[in-house]
């Protein structure tokens, strides 16, 4: 075992240890810290199952080429509104993305495209938008949208390029 | 959310029809790489509640209420940066903020940054795209954060 490992878990067991004397002396900002952590536990447990199958699926079943066509190198511009539409119709948000991101890229998508995709399922989740003009306005969301998408899909290719003449290489075996 | 199930269950299903054998390495695979990815997602769990205890919405409404822009601005960005929250909490708040008086511009902030900048979630990110793509996509995220901020106090006539 890694000493980086040990240290993850002693801080793990130190955190678990916290809580339960926490509820057992009644200390309250410990009560509320656990409290914090079981629901947002809860929620993404209600995605992640569900991410993580669908995940499986296109692993299996979605061949290469297709991703190489559509979001990779030759795509062009439609791999951008490809990964825009993939963006705005995932539910939950960054720490979805990013195991989807992660196996587009392992099938052959271009990294600034992967960069956009991950951008735009921040910013413009369509449910969260429609949400969010309830609150808001239209005109609020209208100007986060069109200034942001723009901004999202040149920095995502300058990234991916910069990265990638630097011989960029993600992490392995995930 | 229902609609995630749904599709899932008949992905699963379709999946399961055509091909039986690939559905079960499909499983295999979803249920290792989540495996795989769970200490990074406990470690970001544990961050999220200490964090959430440590700037509760109290402290937000308190600190983006404030009609001085920059202070404004700096904290929605900071706060937004730092916290993890989903939008059907998020915009609420926003909701009550402006009704309290907050700018479109501070708000424009927090909530931009709020979507984009995971600070919480780099443990994720990191493991999956390493630590330097995980930095740089985030100071980008902040700078288009900035951006957009700009542009939104502009329309509002906030700002100039």
């Amino acid at each position: 075992m890694k000493r980086n490992d040990s240290i993850k878990i002693a801080g793990i067991a130190g955190y678990l240890l916290f809580l339960i004397l926490s509820f057992a002396c009644g200390f309250n900002p410990g009560k509320e810290i656990g409290h914090n952590f079981l629901s947002f536990s809860i929620d993404m447990l209600k995605l992640l199952p569900c991410a993580f199958i669908l995940i499986g699926l296109f692993e299996v079943w979605v061949k290469r080429e297709t991703v190489e066509r559509h979001f990779g190198e030759e795509s062009g511009i439609r791999g951008y509104i490809w990964a825009l539409l993939l963006g705005g119709t995932t539910v939950g948000g960054l720490y979805v993305s990013f195991p989807v991101a992660y196996s587009l890229y392992g099938k052959g998508a271009k990294l600034g495209i992967i960069l956009t995709y991950i951008g735009a399922s921040g910013i413009c989740r369509v449910p969260m938008a429609i949400f969010e003009t309830s609150f808001m306005g239209i005109k609020f969301t209208i100007i986060r949208l069109m200034v942001s998408i723009p901004l999202v899909i040149l920095t995502s290719i300058a990234l991916g390029d910069y990265l990638v003449k630097r011989s960029y290489k993600p992490v392995k075996g995930k | 959310m229902y609609y995630l199930y749904i599709a899932t269950g008949f992905a699963l299903l379709l999946s399961f029809i055509v091909n039986r054998e690939k559905t079960f390495k499909a499983i295999k695979i979803a249920v290792r790489r989540f495996v795989t990815i769970l200490p990074a997602f406990l470690g970001m769990l544990i961050l999220v509640s200490i964090v959430l205890f440590l700037i509760p919405d109290k402290i937000i409404l308190n600190y983006l209420g404030k009609n001085n822009i920059f202070i404004g601005v700096f904290f929605a960005s900071l706060f937004g940066s730092i916290t993890l929250m989903p939008g059907f909490i998020a915009f609420p708040l926003c909701g009550i903020l402006l009704k309290k008086g907050a700018l479109y511009i501070v708000l424009s902030a927090f909530s931009t940054t709020l979507m984009m900048v995971g600070v919480l979630t780099y443990p994720i990110e990191k493991e999956y795209f390493g630590v330097r793509l995980t930095i740089l996509r985030n100071i980008m995220s902040l700078f288009i954060a900035f951006v957009v901020a700009l542009m939104t106090g502009i329309f509002f006539r906030e700002i100039f």
